[in-house]
C-alpha cells in the first residue's frame, strides 16, 4: 500500500519531465514558416476535403448541406 | 517544464545598452539626447511588414526634429532579414541582433514590439504589436509630447 503514492508521485514527476518548451515570440521564425502551414498545398488540400466531404454521411461534408452520398 | 519567466521592460525604467558590436559605439552617439523609437521585428511577421512604411514616414517627418529610429531584426537567419529589407526599403537604422540577446532582455510578449525612449534614454512608452493606424496615430501624439521635453 506504501508504494501507491510513490507511484502517484513517480507519474506526475514523470509529467513534469516531458519536453514542454515555451518558445518565445522572436523565435517563432521557424514556426512562422509557409512549410508550417497545413494548407501550404493547394492540390492536396483539395484531394482531402473531397474525401473528407464524400465520407461525412449525415453531418454534410465540409461546412455545407448535403449528405454524404459518396457522388460529389 | 521550461516555462521561462518573462520579464517585460516596463515604462520608467531604464532600457538596455544596444550594444551590437559592430554599431554600438556609433549608436551610443547616435541616441545621445534624442527621442529613440526601438523596434524589434522579423521577416516572417506580417504587422512587422506592415508597420515599416509608418516608421518611415515617422523618421522622416520627426528625423529633423531630433527622433531616432532603430529597427532591430531578430531573424535568425540574416538572408531573411536582407531580402525583407530588399523589398521594404527604409531610411532608418536597421541592427541585427543575430543572437537574440537584447530582445532576449527585452523579454516582449509580442512581434513586433517596440520602445518609445525619452531624451534620457528611459522607457516612455512601450507597444506590443502594430494595430495599422491606431499605432500610427499613438506613435505621433507620443514622439511630439516627448520631442517637447529636455533631456536632464
Amino acid at each position: 500500500m506504501k508504494t501507491k503514492p510513490i507511484l502517484i508521485c513517480l507519474a506526475l514527476l514523470m509529467l513534469g519531465a516531458t519536453g514542454c518548451q515555451s518558445v518565445s515570440p522572436w523565435q517563432r521564425g521557424t514556426l512562422a514558416n509557409y512549410t508550417m502551414r497545413a494548407d501550404r498545398d493547394p492540390l492536396g488540400d483539395a484531394q482531402s476535403e473531397h474525401v473528407f466531404f464524400s465520407r461525412e454521411e449525415a453531418s454534410g461534408g465540409k461546412g455545407v448541406g448535403g449528405g454524404g452520398c459518396g457522388c460529389n | 517544464m521550461a516555462l521561462a519567466a518573462r520579464a517585460e521592460i516596463k515604462v520608467g525604467e531604464k532600457f538596455p545598452e544596444i550594444a551590437t558590436s559592430t554599431i554600438g559605439g556609433k549608436l551610443r552617439e547616435l541616441t545621445k539626447g534624442r527621442v529613440v523609437l526601438v523596434d524589434f521585428w522579423a521577416s516572417w511577421c506580417v504587422p512587422c511588414a506592415r508597420s515599416f512604411p509608418v516608421m518611415d514616414e515617422l523618421q522622416k517627418t520627426y528625423g529633423a526634429k531630433g527622433l531616432v529610429i532603430i529597427a532591430v531584426n531578430v531573424d535568425e537567419i540574416k538572408a531573411d532579414m536582407e531580402s525583407f529589407l530588399k523589398a521594404h526599403p527604409v531610411t532608418f537604422s536597421v541592427v541585427r541582433d543575430a543572437k537574440q540577446r537584447l530582445v532576449e532582455k527585452t523579454g516582449i510578449a509580442a512581434m513586433p514590439s517596440s520602445f518609445l525612449l525619452d531624451k534620457n534614454g528611459k522607457v516612455a512608452f512601450a507597444h506590443s504589436g502594430f494595430h495599422g493606424s491606431e499605432t500610427q496615430a499613438q506613435y505621433k501624439r507620443e514622439i511630439e509630447s516627448l520631442l517637447k521635453q529636455d533631456p536632464k
